[in-house]
């Protein structure tokens, strides 16, 4: 069974579904969006990731209509969206406090959007219970909001939001209010949901695990801008920069200078530190300052001194965090320098090899690093 | 057009019934009695030329407020309301703090109650909480029933009539003003901080004085104002307690209007009264301003 | 961790006794036989009975409650207006004087208010009566409303009038199917208050009225003049019992809702 890869943004043909084209919006001297250009394609699950303040927000309060851009324009399927109010949108928003009104039951909640537009009872009451059982909570129609659950609530927003069937859904921290475990379960929920309506998802989270995990694309944002989109895989393993490199998992960053060879950079960082091979596709010059990320689980860590790997180096173990699945060692080099590593603990406490002020070696591949400019 | 009608109709509504009334007090207070309908001159006709204008003008003066002060009935009504009212608020605060404190600090299950009982007062007429002093304080009064009673003393005291029976009554009344915003003010102070004041050395009286009385402040101030700024043009509680040595302006005023009859020198006194109180009702606002800020 | 000692159990109840004391006398004293009302002389219903057969009293109170009715729920309306404009229709022009305007009458004296508004409604109609009183409260009773309302508006969450528009709302449907609701008990409790300050008012209604117009208050105010009478204080028995009954009936209800809603919470994040 041969299942194309969903990717619309890599396919030239495709037209996108939502168009930033240089929008700047501005509160009084504050700018929360910055000369941003961004195309999100129909059927994705996209999410805007960065640190509160970022502009994320605002983003998704001007695609619902609460906040027009300041210069710029936002289309939606090519039509320019300033002119029409939020309730004439065929947008819905998820909100984050969820916002169900606490005066109507769940099932009035969920009719709410679709009495709007319609008067045909049977066809409203059809349509809401089609969502009740979408989103499992049929049992729960007669109740008033406060009287169910947190996570239930969660999932009366989001059947309301969807049951006008909108082009375009947006979620702003969604899962915010829930605790961790209930949250993970959701996560996949959501997944599924957004999979079997074939809505259009936009979603606004500080939390870049759930990002990773139920986006098609993701949208690194600092300071109104956007600092990296691509997929969860690029994010992590081809960061753009420092900034996503270190936003998101752990990470060591390196600083020295770099020397292209071949298709490779040789990378000094340290007196009396062998040199760091690391391949890239990336053209960064034939040699300069640049910037070595590492991700932890990439980095062996053994006793004895590994043959045929090209990155070797020699520490002392400063730290063990352990997390129960995975420990992680802070590695010092002679020059002061601290090297994360990660290993999967698959073996008991008692039998684990490494314990503090130990003398390891640490080492990865070639093609572990990511050389960074900036 | 929506917004336009949603803020033009309240806002339309107060300037007629609020602003403007004051604006008319202001110009009747420079103009002179007269024996005639309305009781006072000069007054514009239709139709309104730039002469009847120039000659209207002319003839507003400051006369009522240069009779204000040369006789001294009024001058010592300001000043005696100004005491009055600056007396009543500190005893109002020293007999409402403590009672704030006490609700602040009851048990949960007991406040809404306790709160019910301040409020219980708020909704009941005040002529007839005022009216209910009247039968206390009179020489044959319960209150000199009971002293003479107990024996403190053996001819009854002349309190109704007395300023002192406004002290009570004004103290009496005005008594939930001052307890709710202090009470609301210390109701929201954090258990932790005096828990914390004490963990760095503090004895639960220098907790109190360092940490709590000085958040209580903005309570304690919102709650002063709105006893010394009704109380300062008090009417009702003077007359009914006060017997005819008390002076309040309040009084002042409305006997120049309902017996005198005499429209421009009561606006004069108004006008006055309000500037008085603009400094005061300018303070409070800011006051409460700075409170919905730090509430939002 | 709240701390109760003796120093606030004494100053509770001194203080509650000094505020109920008076009204407790004033209710006992309205069962006495005897005209003189300091002097306890057996127990009698007769001045409720005089109270009822007072034609005047009974013609005053029908006038105030017609004026309070009426100018509380003008009032209401106006104040709801003026809470939502002060909230939510952020800045525009004279917003300043128009907060101002709403804050002042709170504690403007009533001796003020009454003569400005006379002054301003004696040129406006050829006679003053129970309309001109009902314009005076429905304005400073507005204020009241405003404070109450927007008080419950500042605590609003704002993103539920914007999911209302966001499902297709217009901005008056959103007012009406959700803003409205939600503050209805604070737009209800807006009215009773400004019923209360009506029905109480005796200056500025002394001020605005007419011929033919007189209030309770105002024939209150005229008996207690010449002096202490039970036939007052029965008066202030039935009034004072209707504002006790109202008041805990009330709070009750509310105690009830918090207590059942907090119930249904707790029972709803256990299942």
């Amino acid at each position: 069974m041969a299942q194309t890869v969903f990717a619309p943004w890599a396919d030239p043909n495709e037209k996108p579904l939502i168009e930033f084209r240089n929008v700047t919006k501005r509160f009084g001297d504050f700018t929360a969006i910055d000369d941003l250009s961004l195309d999100i394609y129909a059927r994705e699950f996209f999410a805007l990731l960065g640190p509160s303040g970022c502009g994320k927000t605002t983003m998704m309060r001007m695609l619902a209509g609460f906040e027009a851009p300041t210069e710029g324009s936002i289309l939606l399927s090519g039509h320019d969206i300033a002119p029409v109010p939020p309730n004439k949108r065929a947008v819905n928003m998820m909100f984050q406090s969820y916002a169900l009104f606490p005066h109507l039951s769940v099932w009035e909640n969920i009719a709410f959007g679709l009495k709007r537009e319609s008067k045909d009872k049977a066809a409203i009451a059809a349509r809401v219970d089609e969502m009740l059982k979408l989103t499992r909570l049929e049992k729960f129609a007669r109740r008033k909001p406060h009287q169910i659950s947190g996570g239930q609530r969660q999932r009366v927003a989001l059947a309301r939001s969807l049951a006008k069937a909108p082009k375009l859904l947006l979620l702003d921290e969604p899962l915010g209010a829930l605790d961790k475990k209930l949250r993970q379960d959701t996560q996949f929920e959501l997944m599924d949901i957004q999979e079997k309506t074939g809505t259009t998802f936009v979603i606004v989270t500080h939390d870049q695990e759930e990002a990773m995990t139920v986006a098609s694309r993701v949208a690194v944002m600092d300071e109104g801008k956007l600092i990296q989109v691509a997929t969860p895989a690029q994010i992590y393993e081809q960061p753009g920069s420092i900034y996503v490199a270190d936003f998101i998992g752990e990470v060591t960053i390196l600083e020295g200078h770099g020397e292209k060879v071949g298709d490779a950079y040789e990378f000094a960082f340290a007196e009396g530190q062998p040199r760091l091979h690391a391949k890239t596709s990336r053209d960064l010059g034939a040699a300069g300052r640049m910037y070595l990320a590492i991700r932890p689980e990439k980095v062996s860590i053994s006793a004895d001194k590994p043959e045929d790997t090209p990155n070797v180096l020699k520490g002392r173990i400063l730290d063990i965090a352990y997390l129960g699945n995975i420990s992680t060692y802070h590695v010092e080099l002679s020059n002061g320098q601290i090297i994360k590593a990660q290993e999967a603990n698959t073996r008991r406490l008692s039998r684990r090899s490494f314990t503090w002020e130990d003398e390891v070696w640490l080492s990865w591949t070639d093609t572990a690093a990511v050389v960074l400019e900036r | 057009m929506r917004r336009f009608i949603l803020i033009a109709l309240p806002y339309l509504w107060l300037l007629l019934f609020f602003l403007i009334p004051f604006v008319i007090v202001f110009k009747i207070s420079l103009s002179d009695l007269a024996l005639a309908i309305p009781p006072y001159t000069p007054t514009l006709s239709w139709p309104i030329t730039w002469e009847a204008l120039k000659e209207f003008f002319a003839a507003l003066d400051f006369e009522n407020f240069t009779f204000l002060t040369t006789d001294d009935l009024y001058w010592k009504a300001y000043l005696s309301s100004l005491q009055i009212a600056v007396i009543s608020t500190i005893i109002t605060l020293l007999v409402g703090y403590p009672i704030a404190y006490g609700m602040a600090q009851a048990r949960d299950e007991w406040r809404p109650t306790l709160m019910m009982l301040v409020i219980l007062p708020f909704w009941t007429s005040f002529l007839i909480r005022v009216y209910s002093w009247m039968g206390i304080l009179s020489q044959e009064g319960f209150l000199n029933q009971f002293l003479m009673w107990t024996g403190v003393i053996s001819e009854p005291l002349q309190i109704l009539n007395t300023p002192v029976a406004v002290y009570i009554g004004i103290v009496y009344t005005y008594l939930p003003f001052m307890i709710l915003p202090i009470y609301s003010a210390l109701e929201k102070l954090d258990g932790s901080l005096l828990e914390a004041a004490e963990d760095l050395g503090c004895s639960r009286f220098k907790a109190f004085w360092l940490v709590t009385f000085p958040l209580s402040r903005a309570g304690m101030v919102a709650g002063s104002f709105l006893v010394f700024i009704p109380a300062l043009g008090e009417f009702v509680i003077p007359s009914l307690l006060g017997g005819s040595e008390t002076l309040m302006i309040g009084k002042v005023l409305y006997e120049e209007f309902f017996n005198n009859r005499d429209w421009p020198v009561a606006s004069a006194v108004a006008v006055i009264l309000l500037l008085i109180l603009i400094l005061p009702i300018i303070l409070f606002e800011r006051n409460e301003q700075k409170q919905r800020e730090a509430d939002q | 961790m709240r701390r109760f000692s003796w120093f606030n159990a004494t100053s509770l109840t001194l203080g509650f006794a000094f505020l109920y004391i008076p009204m407790i006398i004033l209710v006992v004293y309205s069962f006495n036989a005897s005209k003189l009302v300091t002097v306890w002389a057996g127990f009698s219903t007769k001045w409720y009975g005089e109270l009822l057969s007072n034609d005047q009293m009974l013609d005053a109170a029908w006038v105030t409650l017609q004026v309070a009715v009426i100018s509380s729920t003008i009032a209401t309306v106006l104040g709801t207006m003026a809470a939502y404009v002060l909230v939510r229709a952020g800045r525009f022009r004279g917003r300043t004087l128009f907060g101002g305007m709403i804050y002042a009458p709170l504690v403007m004296p009533d001796v003020i208010l009454g003569l400005s508004l006379f002054l301003l409604m004696k040129p406006m109609f050829s006679q003053m009566g129970v309309h001109s009183i009902v314009l005076a409260h429905a304005t400073f009773a507005m204020c009241y409303v405003s404070v109450v309302v927007s008080s419950r508006l500042v605590s609003f969450d704002r993103s539920l009038e914007e999911a209302a528009l966001d499902l297709g709302c217009t901005p008056f449907e959103m007012f009406r199917l959700v803003t409205l609701p939600i503050i209805a008990p604070a737009v209800i409790s807006g009215w009773l208050l400004a019923f209360t300050l009506s029905l109480d008012d005796l200056v500025i209604a002394s001020f605005t009225t007419g011929p033919g117009a007189t209030t309770l208050p105002m024939k209150i105010w005229s008996a207690v003049r010449l002096g202490v009478s039970p036939e007052i204080n029965a008066l202030s028995t039935i009034l004072i019992s209707i504002v006790t009954v109202g008041v805990i009936t009330a709070s009750l209800i509310t105690k009830r809702a918090a207590i059942r809603q907090m119930a249904e919470e707790r029972a709803a994040e256990r299942a």
